[in-house]
């Protein structure tokens, strides 16, 4: 009974000493050292791994990281209005219940004869964002948006074989920061103003500076800062004038009630698809998505893997299969477009569930719900004495930009007291845009009643005009 | 299971399931949001009013009107006709190390104090999540030997980009990003470590292996010069031989200016073995969803966790996670930071999985997992060389690390099979072979890479299948070529995936095109 017990971990099955000498006597050799007998003395590790004690029984190693997660507060426990590339929406409970089968899962990279659910499953994504977008061709998903709108320009050089690129400021910094390192230094980037007074595009300077270098010219709809932009069609007119592209960003849950971008002359369409079904996940649900037309120049153009549907040697029977996969850094490591890899496929497959189940009818409730939520909020924070709503010309989405000048009170200072009270108030985009000083992105979804968004006028109202807070 | 050859009699499921469109009935609903309160609607009207006429959507968006449970039931039968690791010996796709994915991770990973946390929060209210992710940091430092991790990156081709990104800022901050235009690989590492770096504007050489399988030495000599921006590199590479002279390569790229990056996207073989730092590599990453165990997800979401050493911190994507023996937070002052590579943070569940594994194993688990990797690849090797018509090109009598490529050349020159016919043919007892990235080196090829999470029996049970369909492949070679027989479907036209004029990437294009 003293003798030492040799511990077989779960995860190791041939751990099992009778097992292991019995794959080291097969292949000739007395020890699993011997096997690495290529790796010089010189580059071996000689320590332990200086690593925690490990908690091989599952009920521990589960012990040990709920109590670590504890210490997080999340937007279920608390009111959060957080949002800015990342949304709390209500996630259907089969987005979850598809997401999470071990089918989808766990697979990977199979062929359409092993993994024609995976195929499917991710032209019907394709499929059902191109009835969104109004659009023919929608890659398998990259990374995030930002991935996205970065390739999206990317594509839009070498399909118009210019260099320079332009971009409205409205942009969301964090996006604006990943597309400069994608273009570092092959492509240029010149922002283009927006009006401080609707937030919209400011099309005398895009006049100014879209010339015959312009590739395309980039701009997001609704933009970061919670606007909806109206001119689409005069700022694709004039990027087509001067043989550049219309590159639009979108929100695609806003296209239940918004009309799509390629209405109004987008040439690429790009965005995230998060708010289609994936929790936020600390920023761990993003996705990213690029749409076109169904032209050879523009096909070509794309890294991505793009699924298509074919016919199989029995009569009748759908096949997919990869549409010209030639292009792809998979099939050619340096005349491949860009380059391809492991992203977020199973987020395209939920995001498709997502729209399955909501429908047309399903999307324009959602839309018009959100609309008259986030306007409802709008209004009630305009209602407080020293809160400002910026671009209260314009109209918006879901999100809008509160400036708090008024009030005496950062940003942060607010957002501090609101914690308190079990709310996260909007993002601080003060240290974002030099003109946007003191204000926050205020993000309000179908996930909001009436009494959260009063709840939150009315914490704010204490807070800034009761007591010693008032300045 | 037959016992004779002991392969199953197989089939895999096979719904005949439409196209979702096809299933739309109009009126249908799959899911009801909420009511609008009656007050907002008083206050507030339809919400639509407010907005400039020109941008309304008066057409419907075109999507298919389901119910509930047909839509669950369309996509559960979707997903039995997709064959995950779960399900599958999932040995046949070398180099992408498909391991368990434990079932607690994911349990874990699904826990409201995760899922339901916004980025912008406050730290004080994620200070649990800022720990694992700090921690995590902390464990693939001592994994690496180098310095500092970020987790940004959403896969191991973004974790090359951001390599490159280093490499370039690194150069330019001494003015020299002009001059030195090239980054050197090799071409038994991973296609993007050639395609990223050319999206940030480097012209790439290749090496190419010499007779023993490895990048030659003397190429590499000839290639560097103060052209060279840097060297992104894998090894063992898609061979599974370990590259015995790396820290040469890292010399002679060093003392050419250059920069190292070692792709360690799979290092399933060598944990506690043989780290980046040994070889004097400037940065390595590790794909979470390969050695770490995180799930594949049909493509993701993943992580490539990319280490540096101290010298390269200043360059790395904000923010960073630090802890002050007090508190975690995130640190944005970053003097030569390359700005972001993916919102936020990164694929935050697939660091909580990584995180999670690591806890189960130690460092001793560890060690245990990467030397059970190189048996079981050893034992399979052996196995494969005893298969007609088999051979494990370069490095003959040797043993590998964690994965093997191999060649099917002579079954093609003796029976006319080739890979894309094998791998058709194993479909149909339940596997997956893969064959090798392009341009295929080795003649008609396939890669295995069995882990450490198959058991023997397994592992020999797709040595069976293999074995099968080679004795089928020689008696009656016309049952392999027209495979598969028992899967979702047969065999797929592919000329019309290439051909503008009948490709079809939805639905919408696919109705345009056949109903002319």
């Amino acid at each position: 009974m003293n003798k030492k017990k040799i511990l077989i971990h779960p995860y190791i099955p041939n751990s099992v000493p009778e097992i292991k000498a019995e794959m080291l006597n097969i292949i000739g050799v007395k020890t699993i050292e011997e096997l690495y007998e290529d790796i010089p003395e010189e580059l071996r590790f000689k320590d332990e791994m200086n690593l925690p004690k490990p908690f091989p029984s599952e009920y521990d190693l589960s012990r040990h990281v709920e109590q670590i997660l504890s210490k997080n507060q999340t937007c279920q426990e608390n009111l959060s209005f957080l949002g800015g590339d990342c949304w709390q929406h209500y996630v259907p409970a089969i987005c979850d219940e598809i997401n999470r089968r071990s089918e989808f899962l766990t697979a990977y990279a199979g062929e359409p004869y092993e993994d024609h659910g995976r195929f499917q499953t991710l032209f019907e994504y394709a499929s059902m964002m191109g009835g969104l977008l109004e659009m023919d061709v929608v890659n398998v998903p990259t990374y995030d948006w930002g991935q996205a709108a970065s390739t999206s320009i990317r594509m839009a050089t070498r399909i118009t074989g210019r260099t320079e690129i332009l971009i409205s400021k409205t942009i969301s910094p964090d996006r604006l920061s990943i597309i400069q390192n994608y273009c570092k230094p092959t492509v240029t980037i010149k922002l283009v103003e927006y009006n401080a007074t609707t937030g919209n595009l400011d099309l005398d300077d895009l006049k100014t500076k879209i010339s015959s270098k312009t590739a395309g010219i980039y701009f997001e709809n609704p933009s970061y800062l919670g606007c909806i932009e109206d001119q689409g069609q005069l700022i694709s007119d004039i990027a087509h004038s001067h043989g550049a592209l219309s590159l639009v960003g979108t929100d695609p849950i806003s296209l239940g009630i918004l009309v799509p971008p390629s209405n109004y002359g987008a040439d690429i369409v790009c965005g995230d698809i998060q708010s289609l079904g994936m929790h936020m996940q600390f920023g761990g649900g993003l996705a990213g998505f690029i749409a076109t037309r169904d032209e050879e120049r523009y096909v070509m153009e794309y890294p991505s893997r793009l699924f298509g549907i074919t016919t199989t040697s029995v009569e009748g029977e759908h096949g997919f299969g990869d549409v010209t996969y030639d292009r792809t850094s998979f099939h050619d490591r340096i005349e491949g477009k860009e380059f391809i890899g492991t992203a977020t496929a199973l987020w395209g497959i939920t995001a498709g569930v997502y729209l399955a189940l909501a429908g047309p009818q399903g999307m324009q409730e959602l839309g018009k719900l959100i609309l008259q939520k986030s306007q409802y909020a709008m209004k009630k924070l305009s209602e407080i004495q020293g809160i400002n709503i910026q671009f209260s010309q314009s109209s918006h989405f879901k999100e809008f930009v509160v400036n708090l000048d008024g009030t005496g009170n950062t940003v942060k200072e607010v957002n501090k007291a609101l914690l308190k009270k079990r709310i996260f108030g909007g993002k601080d985009i003060s240290s974002e845009f030099s003109e946007l000083e003191n204000c926050a992105v205020f993000c309000v979804t179908e996930i909001h009643t009436k009494e959260d968004i009063d709840r939150l006028a009315q914490a704010l109202d204490e807070h800034l005009n009761e007591g010693d807070n008032r300045r | 299971m037959n016992k004779q050859t002991r392969t199953r009699n197989f089939h895999q499921a096979k719904w005949d399931e439409p196209v979702i469109y096809e299933l739309s009935n109009e009126g249908e609903r799959g899911i009801l949001f909420p009511e609008i309160e009656q007050e907002i609607e008083n206050i507030i009207g339809d919400g639509l009013s407010k907005l400039p006429e020109s941008m309304i959507r008066q057409k419907p968006p075109n999507l298919p009107e389901i119910s509930q449970m047909r839509v669950l039931k369309h996509y559960l039968r979707l997903s039995q006709q997709t064959l995950g690791a779960d399900f599958n010996v999932d040995i046949g796709q070398g180099t992408c190390t498909m391991k368990y994915s434990p079932k607690i991770n994911e349990k874990l990973a699904s826990s409201h104090k995760l899922i339901a946390l916004h980025p912008a929060q406050d730290e004080d209210t994620v200070q649990g999540i800022l720990e694992i992710i700090h921690k995590l940091d902390l464990f693939l430092r001592e994994i690496s030997g180098l310095d500092k991790f970020t987790f940004q990156p959403g896969g191991g081709s973004q974790a090359i980009l951001a390599m490159a990104s280093i490499i370039y800022a690194y150069h330019d901050s001494k003015d020299e990003s002009k001059q030195r235009d090239e980054i050197i690989t090799t071409m038994f590492s991973h296609p993007s470590d050639a395609a990223a770096p050319n999206v940030k504007g480097y012209k790439i050489i290749n090496i190419y292996p010499n007779e023993d399988g490895l990048p030659d030495v003397k190429a590499l000599e000839k290639a560097v010069s103060n052209h060279t921006a840097g060297l992104l590199i894998a090894n063992p590479e898609d061979t599974g031989i370990f590259n015995p002279k790396i820290k040469e390569f890292t010399r002679i790229v060093h003392e050419a200016g250059g920069v190292c990056g070692y792709d360690q996207a799979n290092a399933n073989g060598i944990l506690g073995i043989t780290r980046a730092k040994e070889a004097d590599f400037d940065f390595c990453f590790f794909n979470l969803h390969k050695t770490f165990s995180s799930p594949h997800g049909c493509g993701g979401p993943a992580t490539g966790a990319l280490g540096v050493t101290d010298k390269f911190i200043k360059y790395l994507p904000v923010p960073l996670v630090e802890f002050d023996e007090e508190k975690y937070y995130f640190n944005y002052n970053v003097s030569n930071t390359i700005g972001k590579i993916r919102s936020f943070y990164g694929v935050v569940p697939a660091i909580l999985k990584a995180y999670s594994w690591i806890m189960s194993l130690g460092s001793v688990g560890l060690k245990e997992v990467s030397q059970i990797a190189v048996l079981n690849n050893n034992y399979l090797l052996k196995k494969i060389l005893e298969i007609r018509g088999a051979s494990a090109p370069y490095a003959k009598g040797r043993h590998r690390i964690e994965q093997v490529r191999y060649s099917w050349e002579e079954l093609y020159n003796e029976t006319g099979v080739t890979t894309e016919d094998v791998t058709c043919r194993m479909a149909d007892f339940g596997f997956h072979m893969w064959s090798s990235h392009h341009p295929f080196i080795v003649p008609q090829p396939f890669t295995l890479e069995p882990t450490e999470s198959y058991s023997k029996a397994e592992i020999d049970e797709y040595i069976a299948g293999l074995k099968r369909v080679v004795e089928e492949s020689y008696e009656n070679p016309e049952l392999v070529k027209s495979a598969p027989h028992r899967s979702v479907v047969h065999k797929i036209e592919t000329d019309a995936l290439d051909d503008p004029a009948r490709w079809a990437i939805t639905w919408r294009a696919y109705l345009k095109k056949t109903q002319k």
